[in-house]
């Protein structure tokens, strides 16, 4: 996996509560069952006009600078609904490698975790903040996984806390399948047990 | 030993080993896959190197894109989606899972899928790259949605890495009226908490009114935890969900029902058990839900009038509902009990189950739908189209005007192609109100089976109270 380590980058403010997965990549746009192909897909209902596709210029990713953003101001609940990967993908093929707002969608928040995108948690009144700074395209923000911090303009510095599991995954950019086969023998004898304890789950 | 809750004696029966820092590997007992988001989970694992752990307890289905026009005929919604079936089954075949593939008579969608077929049981955990899996709570598994890159994970291991979730009680007191479902009661707590009022915890739904809910409605209720923000909600076995589990086809055997049943008794909660968060809702007074905006907490009570953003506890707060009511075409104080629609849906994982349609024949029986309105209705699994039309249900709704589909996931989401043609505002019983979810510029109002009927009928948002079944 990519590894999350420091990143210097533009912020963009997109501050709208409970953005769901379904506006981040529209069902419609997932066409092919691989991974790529999905940055320009990303926000597809909003970023694009109907029926010709052109730009919405009205939508923030389509005003420069913020095509070249790599951090996302986000609102509450961002990325809740459907469990689709997809929005991840389509965040990161943008270009996206950090996601700050004040909570999550739960799957959304554990497939950034696995995709090498930081999903930073700051209090809604911070973010509120950033984002109506970052709206005038010249918001640069360090975000520093080894710290767990934030920092802006002025000397200003949010700290923010993160499971030490993901973040060392992020910091690594360890492959999760390969630690956990590393313990192949705990649950193999989980296992054998569990068929004795409980032979109805092994008996289809 | 201390009381525990039912969600920690699960976590404890499916420890395999701590990891620090508040994780744990879990055992994954049933995984489910379908060919949207399974795919790519198969494919990363093969291009790894990696083999399925234990294919026998892993599943898939084809139920998200295929189109659910007469025959299942194998076609998908769009084109490009026969790709998606094409590569899931060639996937499927070479990792050694079963596939209930479109001839299959055990074809459904996934979450209807896995307790009708008695895979889900109690006590079980079983992931699905769906969010949606909690629904498979309702028979008293913990069951929860993950992405396809956690899907490999667990396909390859068999287990998931996951931190110990925080825990929460839901009591459901009193017994809703005739005419008010479970569909409503999960409804008017995600209205009342917020949609992120479950924060990321495991529920337990309980109390008087989920007693008195057959197994199915419970699958119902437990589908919206992840509309309430939850990591999953389950609901505690008893004889209501023995009873409905025996003889199906992958439950226990004979050989090991007796003991199965005993330690699906001894998953309750214990008395004096700790819950980091407890909360009520009294089901005695509640009215038939009827969203209004564009998240599942946008509801009233069909009696309700649309909120006004004035009132609104914070900006962001104001600025999203104003949002939703542009969205939805709606006014501050606006009655939701009489806006005209132009389709009416029942199906998806929330409410497409044998007792949802008999209830929505029931009051559509000898009815019509109202002229110009598009009506369908799509059975949640093979099997249970099947059963309903033994009842002769299928006749009812064609009947009164529904188009009587084949199983899938449907127009619960827009995948191009399928539509409701023109229609814009749509009564539906899935459990997504999202912007564009069905269909680019679709407003699409949740609500139960039978308030679907009464509208459909009606042409209007309808209180089912008022039309007597027959």
């Amino acid at each position: 996996m990519e590894r999350f380590v420091r990143l210097q980058a533009l912020a963009a403010p997109l501050l709208r509560p409970n953005v769901d997965t379904d506006v981040i990549i529209p069902a419609r746009e997932i066409t092919s069952p691989t991974r790529a192909g999905y940055g320009e897909k990303l926000f597809s209902s909003w970023r694009y006009l109907t029926p010709d596709r052109r730009p919405n210029p009205d939508f923030v990713l389509n005003r420069p600078p913020f095509e070249r953003a790599q951090i996302l101001l986000a609102g509450d609940n961002f990325g809740c609904g459907s469990s689709r990967e997809m929005a991840v993908w389509a965040l990161r093929q943008f270009g996206f490698r950090c996601v700050i707002a004040p909570s999550f969608g739960a799957i959304f928040q554990a497939n950034c975790h696995r995709n090498g995108v930081l999903p930073v948690v700051l209090p809604a009144a911070v973010v509120e903040a950033l984002g109506a700074e970052a709206g005038a395209g010249t918001l640069e923000l360090d975000v520093d996984l080894e710290a767990c911090t934030v920092g802006a303009s002025g000397g200003r510095v949010f700290g923010f806390e993160i499971g030490a599991t993901e973040r060392a995954m992020l910091l690594a950019g360890l492959d999760e399948i390969g630690l956990t086969l590393a313990r192949r023998d705990a649950i193999a004898a989980f296992q054998a047990r569990d068929r004795d304890a409980r032979p109805w789950i092994w008996s289809l | 030993m201390r009381p525990r809750s039912i969600i920690e004696k699960i976590w404890d029966a499916h420890l395999v080993a701590e990891l620090g820092d508040g994780q744990a590997l879990l055992h994954v007992d049933r995984v489910f896959l379908h060919e949207l988001t399974g795919p790519q989970a198969l494919a990363a694992l093969a291009a790894a190197g990696r083999a399925v752990a234990q294919p026998a307890l892993v599943f898939g289905v084809i139920d998200h894109i295929v189109a659910t026009g007469p025959g299942l005929s194998g076609s998908a919604r769009e084109q490009a989606g026969a790709a998606f079936i094409r590569s899931f089954r060639d996937l499927a075949r070479r990792a050694g899972v079963r596939l209930f593939d479109l001839d299959d008579p055990r074809q459904g969608i996934v979450h209807v899928v896995a307790p009708e077929q008695g895979i889900a049981l109690p006590g079980c955990t079983l992931v699905c790259p769906d969010s949606h899996t909690c629904t498979v709570g309702g028979i008293g598994a913990l069951a929860w949605g993950i992405g396809s890159t956690e899907c490999e994970h667990a396909v390859a291991t068999q287990t998931l890495a996951r931190r110990r979730p925080g825990t929460m009680r839901v009591e459901f007191r009193g017994r809703p009226a005739a005419g008010v479902t479970a569909k409503d009661m999960i409804l008017a707590l995600i209205g009342r908490y917020g949609a992120a009022g479950g924060a990321s915890r495991a529920i337990e739904f309980c109390g008087e009114a989920v007693a008195g809910l057959g197994v199915e409605a419970r699958l119902t209720l437990c589908n919206m935890a992840v509309e309430f923000g939850a990591w999953t909600g389950l609901v505690a076995p008893d004889d209501t969900t023995i009873e409905w589990l025996a003889g199906r086809p992958f439950a226990p055997r004979a050989a090991h029902w007796e003991a199965a049943v005993a330690h699906w008794r001894a998953l309750a909660t214990d008395d004096g058990a700790r819950w980091d968060a407890q909360l009520d809702l009294d089901c005695a007074a509640l009215a038939p839900q009827v969203t209004w905006g564009t998240s599942p907490a946008h509801v009233v009570g069909i009696d309700g009038v649309v909120p006004d953003p004035a009132a609104a506890p914070d900006a962001t707060a104001r600025a999203g509902i104003e949002r939703a009511l542009a969205y939805m075409d709606l006014r501050p104080a606006q009655p939701l009990a009489g806006l005209p629609i132009e389709a009416a849906f029942i199906g998806s994982c929330a409410n497409s189950r044998l007792p949802d349609l008999r209830a929505a024949a029931a009051l559509l029986r000898g009815r019509r739908v109202a002229p110009g309105v598009k009506a369908l209705v799509v059975p949640g699994s093979t099997a249970l189209k099947r059963a309903a039309e033994a009842e002769g249900l299928h006749r009812v709704f064609a009947a009164a005007g529904f188009e009587w589909r084949e199983s899938g996931c449907s127009l619960c989401f827009h995948s191009g192609g399928d539509s409701f043609g023109a229609a814009r505002r749509v009564i539906t019983s899935t459990n997504r109100n999202f912007e564009g979810r069905q269909g680019p510029g679709v407003r699409s109002h949740l609500a139960s089976p039978l308030t679907v009927a009464a509208s459909a009928v009606a042409g209007r948002i309808a209180d089912p109270r008022a039309l007597a079944p027959r």
